[in-house]
């Protein structure tokens, strides 16, 4: 569905995008992760057909980016960082004036199920000028819609927007997957990519890690049980620790905190061992590491080797 | 061609709600029509007492225009003649303040990536812009004309003076001149607005347009030389020419990536 391989793109001496590699399976919601200036916004240029490749190439929907452009941009859809609506036109005006650009067939048809879709059909004769934040998000969404492309561009969707505007654009974007488009999701929101993405990359100028969250989650961290006790006593410390497959074993108020190895198999013998220790089990868990956990570290261990080598990125 | 009219349709449904852009579009052409009306009523009226002209202040060129007229209708003919040059003024300074804003006006409000992200080409970008600016300075200067000739045909005097007004030289002048010199002036406003970060300094730049015309304006009134018929016709066949050079180099200089990724 998209392809980069080795997508390198430089301002002058600036190295906005090195090196990318990827590869999206159609239907995918792929999280593009990365801080400020990372290089995000440059890869949804070049993969849209704004900007070339200063070297590397892609394929977008089975086209060339830098050789079959217009075919790209009539097939991808677009929500720029800024929604950029004509602030003097109607809602309705504003996305007629796209449809006609992106050449749809029945305009008037598929304007109409867009605002209604992303409920502005009431408020569709006002000037977008007049809309909140949040109304005009929708309405860039519906824009980069119009045209039913089979690939879809989100650049930070939910920025700037309140909870509650930044859930419905969530929830629409969660409606869109069920749809079997492939949508690539720049986001700061690291809880809005766990919750949305199929995969996820972190990026920044490099790509720096490119997985599902879970399998991200093991890459990074070793996986922790919890095991909430009545009553914490050090003999059940010393005989979880003696377990071959344990890595690490300590005491937190009434919990056990266990690193394990393979705790699908594992973790009933713990169990196993604990009751035989006199231990009263309440509940197991898994201590779950956010993404921003991970994404934190991933940043943090890349700034560490930047500053090492005495790179100069920047996006 | 659909999508220069989508693009040119916009254009306009913006640009019309400003009622600032409104007055730059008809204030030019109310003044230039009643500069000459004006004085067309008050030559006439006076008695056509404009003798002293032909002999001190008009261009002794200027009496190869004046057959069959006596020296005071030469007169009045001489001072008219001069708005010819203010009409053909009209198209090219009316579109520059619509044109010189369509670029980088759009990239300020950050509408311009979305518009670059459909299947448009430049040309066809450019073309909606440039006729948008163009098509209503064009057609302002149009009524404004044939409002001058219908004032003219009511106040003159001199059914001499009046015969010449609807001459070739002055259709001509109008309605060929006129949309020529109107796409060169949106071509290098166009140009100019691709190239700038701010509306205001695209706006100042695009108005330079004018001078090359202020000269013509000029030397003819101080007797370099005559517009004639035939100075028309050459007028006519270089300006299609550098239209086309314009609008060709507009379109080469419109670097998609540089506006994108440079301008903030």
């Amino acid at each position: 569905m998209i392809q980069t391989e080795n997508l390198t793109k430089r301002f002058g001496d600036i190295l906005a995008v090195d090196d990318l590699t990827l590869e999206l399976e159609a239907g995918e919601v792929f999280g593009f992760l990365g801080p400020n200036g990372a290089g995000k916004t440059t890869t949804i240029r070049m993969l849209t057909a704004l900007i070339s490749p200063t070297s590397g190439g892609a394929t977008v929907l089975g086209w060339k980016i830098g050789q079959e452009d217009g075919q790209i941009r009539r097939r991808v859809g677009i929500l720029t960082e800024s929604p950029g609506l004509y602030e003097g036109l109607s809602a309705e005006r504003n996305l007629a004036f796209f449809a006609r650009l992106y050449e749809v067939e029945d305009i008037a048809q598929q304007v109409e199920r867009y605002l209604r879709m992303l409920g502005l059909w009431d408020r569709r004769a006002e000037s977008a000028g007049t809309f909140s934040k949040g109304m005009r998000q929708k309405l860039a969404i519906a824009r980069a819609l119009l045209h039913e492309p089979q690939a879809l561009f989100l650049d930070e969707p939910t920025s700037a927007l309140d909870p509650e505007a930044a859930h419905m654009v969530r929830e629409f974007i969660a409606s869109l997957k069920h749809e079997g488009r492939t949508i690539f999701l720049c986001t700061h929101n690291l809880d809005e990519a766990d919750r949305l993405c199929d995969r996820i990359a972190v990026f920044n100028t490099r790509l720096l890690a490119l997985d599902t969250p879970t399998a991200l989650r093991r890459q990074l961290y070793e996986r922790t049980m919890v095991f909430h006790l009545r009553q914490v006593d050090p003999r059940f410390v010393e005989r979880v620790r003696s377990l071959p497959f344990v890595r690490t074993v300590r005491s937190m108020d009434d919990k056990l905190l266990v690193a394990v190895d393979d705790p699908e198999d594992n973790n009933p013998t713990i169990v196993r061992s604990l009751v035989e220790a006199g231990a009263e089990i309440q509940f197991v868990g898994e201590l779950r590491r956010s993404l921003e956990d991970i994404y934190l570290k991933l940043i943090k261990d890349n700034e560490e080797v930047g500053s090492g080598n005495g790179d100069r990125s920047s996006g | 061609m659909d999508k220069i009219w989508v693009i040119m349709r916009k254009e306009w449904s913006e640009v019309f709600k400003n009622r600032f852009v409104l007055f730059t579009v008809a204030f030019l052409p109310l003044i230039l029509v009643a500069l000459p009306l004006i004085m067309l009523y008050f030559t006439g009226s006076s008695g056509g007492d404009l003798s002293g002209l032909s002999g001190t202040d008009m261009p002794t060129r200027f009496a190869e225009l004046c057959g069959g007229m006596t020296e005071s209708e030469c007169g009045q003919y001489f001072l008219v003649s001069q708005f010819m040059l203010l009409f053909m003024l009209m198209p090219l300074a009316i579109p520059v303040t619509i044109a010189s804003y369509s670029i980088v006006g759009e990239k300020t409000t950050h509408t311009l990536e979305p518009v670059l992200a459909t299947p448009v080409t430049t040309l066809e970008l450019l073309a909606g812009k440039a006729l948008a600016a163009a098509v209503p300075g064009v057609t302002v200067t149009w009524i404004g004309f044939v409002i001058f000739e219908v004032g003219a045909h009511l106040i003159a005097t001199s059914p001499v003076v009046l015969a010449r007004l609807t001459e070739p030289l002055w259709l001509l002048a109008i309605f060929l001149i006129g949309p020529l010199l109107a796409i060169a002036s949106v071509s290098v406003a166009v140009m100019v607005s691709s190239r700038a970060h701010d509306p205001r300094v695209a706006e100042q730049l695009s108005m330079l347009v004018i001078l090359p015309l202020l000269a013509v304006f000029f030397g003819q009134i101080a007797g370099l030389f005559l517009i004639n018929e035939k100075l028309i016709m050459w007028m006519a066949v270089a300006l299609v020419i550098i239209d086309a050079g314009l609008f060709a180099f507009a379109i080469q200089l419109f670097q998609r990536e540089t506006i994108l990724t440079r301008w903030k």
